[in-house]
């Protein structure tokens, strides 16, 4: 009995967070679209300095990962490949992988430990030293002022740069393949780019679009969400890794499995 | 008996639970305009909830609370945000931004809410530094201020937009007696030189009688008395008695009584 009751609090209090999460949702949508057709807009500045944030510092540990994880798919793909005699082939093997999979997913996981424990924290602390609070009282809505900004910022910088980690990707493979393989330079970016379709870049942007506002939102709700102190900022923080982890997973498979249905 | 006085808050009847318990019972109080009301109680006892029903943060189970004649527990987030220009609020914390310079934060509610040219904010913000007696510290990050200096921050991004009311959450929590005295002095020269209304809560009697021209006593989420200074003082009330000469012995009890503390030691 006592097993079953811990169950149902469980399952009531995730629900619980699951509506929460949905309601910031909205309510980020109603300042982002609606709000501004009555002449509410978000300062511009707020945005940007988001962006640069998001994006623009992200780039260096973006560039790290995605050309070790291209260097590293080569080497395994070769190691398959060779025993086809089709070693050619891990050029077009990265090129789709890190388009349609890697790169996207990768990128969002770094953004999110990066990127989305930052929102947590900086949210969480503004939370527990009554700043939001100081917001609301000067009718600056949080939502707005805070959480749209990210919002756009994250969802604009995640393609963006996964846009960037594909090709860093394929460079990786590249310098591996031509250095290291011995294949031919033109004849790897022939056959990186032979095999790769627009569909596979476009499915991939979509994914790191969800995992941008995955990443956002669970940031920003386990931010505006924070009790108790520095410890509850921690344990925002800890807690927004984990959860954007999980859920961009989950969306990965979700989303790939409909576009392969859907394909098929 | 009394003059016929403009009333800028007007709280009837307001009630609040959180979790069962009552917090707040049946509270009704006016404030009138450019007078300095002070809310006193210990700790627990509902008045920083009072304060958060006052500036729009909590609604309340029951009861309304006016704001210059507009029930603030029906306005929708348009006349809630109209009515928010017209106060402004320092917190225990002073609440300063810490991504922002002390001139930023001062300057943020103008920028906001106005469309004043950003020079004429510049010079607006040095005079409502120069109020606080900081002239010159605009450029400072907020991790360089002192708590008593965080405060005087706090008070000047509160008057940024000439406010008619300002709320005082704990203003000398965390501060030395001297700082005590100067942070009172501003809210004095607030009061009298612009004629601003202000609403305190604290439970620092030393400051309480410096600066109060009434006081309201509040106990468990309910009001012992409204009165001036005189009147608290020489208050019959048994609580209030306690309270502002802060003994231990008398009707509120902090320990447990002895009975029965043998049995539940050898339990």
């Amino acid at each position: 009995m006592n097993i079953l009751q811990a169950i149902g609090r469980v399952t009531l209090s995730a629900g619980a967070a699951i509506w929460d999460v949905f309601a910031l949702f909205f309510r980020t949508l109603y300042w982002l679209f609606y709000a501004p057709l009555r002449g509410k807009f978000i300062g511009r500045h707020y945005i940007f300095s988001q962006m640069v944030f998001a994006g623009v510092q992200s780039l260096l540990i973006v560039f790290f990962v995605a050309l070790f994880i291209g260097m590293v798919l080569a080497m395994q793909g070769a190691y398959q490949l060779s025993q086809l005699g089709a070693v050619r082939f891990v050029a077009a093997l990265i090129s789709v992988s890190m388009c349609r999979e890697i790169g996207p997913v990768l990128i969002a996981l770094v953004v999110a430990g990066r990127v989305g424990s930052a929102i947590a924290a900086e949210l969480g602390t503004m939370k527990v030293t009554e700043q939001i609070e100081a917001l609301e009282t000067m009718a600056m809505n949080p939502i707005r002022y805070l959480v749209v900004p990210r919002f756009l910022a994250l969802i604009v910088m995640l393609p963006a740069l996964t846009i960037m980690g594909d090709l860093i990707g394929m460079l990786g493979g590249y310098i591996v393949g031509v250095y290291n393989l011995g294949i031919s330079p033109g004849l790897y970016i022939k056959t990186n780019f032979d095999f790769l379709v627009l569909k596979d870049v476009m499915t991939g942007l979509l994914k790191s679009f969800v995992f941008g506002m995955i990443i956002a939102m669970i940031g920003c709700y386990m931010g505006l969400n924070t009790k108790g102190g520095a410890e509850g900022v921690g344990r925002s923080t800890t807690m927004s890794v984990v959860v954007s982890f999980i859920l961009i997973i989950l969306a990965d498979a979700i989303l790939t499995g409909l576009f392969y249905f859907a394909s098929v | 008996m009394e003059e016929k006085r403009e009333v800028v808050i007007r709280i009837e009847n307001l009630e609040k639970q959180f979790g069962g318990r009552k917090v707040l019972e049946g509270i009704s109080l006016d404030v009138y305009k450019s007078e300095t009301l002070v809310i006193v109680g210990g700790s627990g006892c509902g008045k920083s909830t009072l304060l958060r029903h006052i500036i729009g943060q909590l609604k309340p189970d029951a009861g309304k609370v006016y704001l210059f004649g507009k029930d603030i527990t029906k306005a929708n987030e348009d006349e809630m945000d109209s009515i928010k220009k017209r106060f402004g609020m320092l917190f225990q914390s002073a609440a300063l931004f810490d991504s922002l310079t002390v001139e930023e934060n001062i300057a943020l509610p103008m920028r906001e809410h106005t469309k004043l040219d950003d020079h004429i904010i510049k010079i607006m913000v040095k005079m409502k530094l120069n109020q606080v007696g900081l002239r010159g510290f605009g450029h400072l990050n907020t991790s360089q201020l002192s708590g008593g200096m965080k405060k005087r921050v706090g008070l000047a991004r509160a008057i940024a937009l000439d406010p008619e009311i300002i709320f005082y959450d704990e203003p000398s929590a965390g501060l030395d007696p001297v700082v005590t005295a100067v942070v009172d002095k501003l809210i004095l020269d607030l009061s009298s030189a612009l004629s601003i209304t202000s609403v305190v809560v604290t439970h620092d009697m030393n400051s309480v009688f410096r600066i109060a021209d009434r006081i309201v006593m509040l106990y468990k989420g309910k009001i012992l008395q409204i009165g001036t200074k005189e009147e608290i003082k020489n208050s019959k009330n048994e609580y209030i008695q306690q309270f502002i000469n802060g003994t231990i012995e008398g009707p509120m009890q902090f320990f447990a009584p002895d009975e029965g503390y043998l049995e539940e030691l050898t339990k």
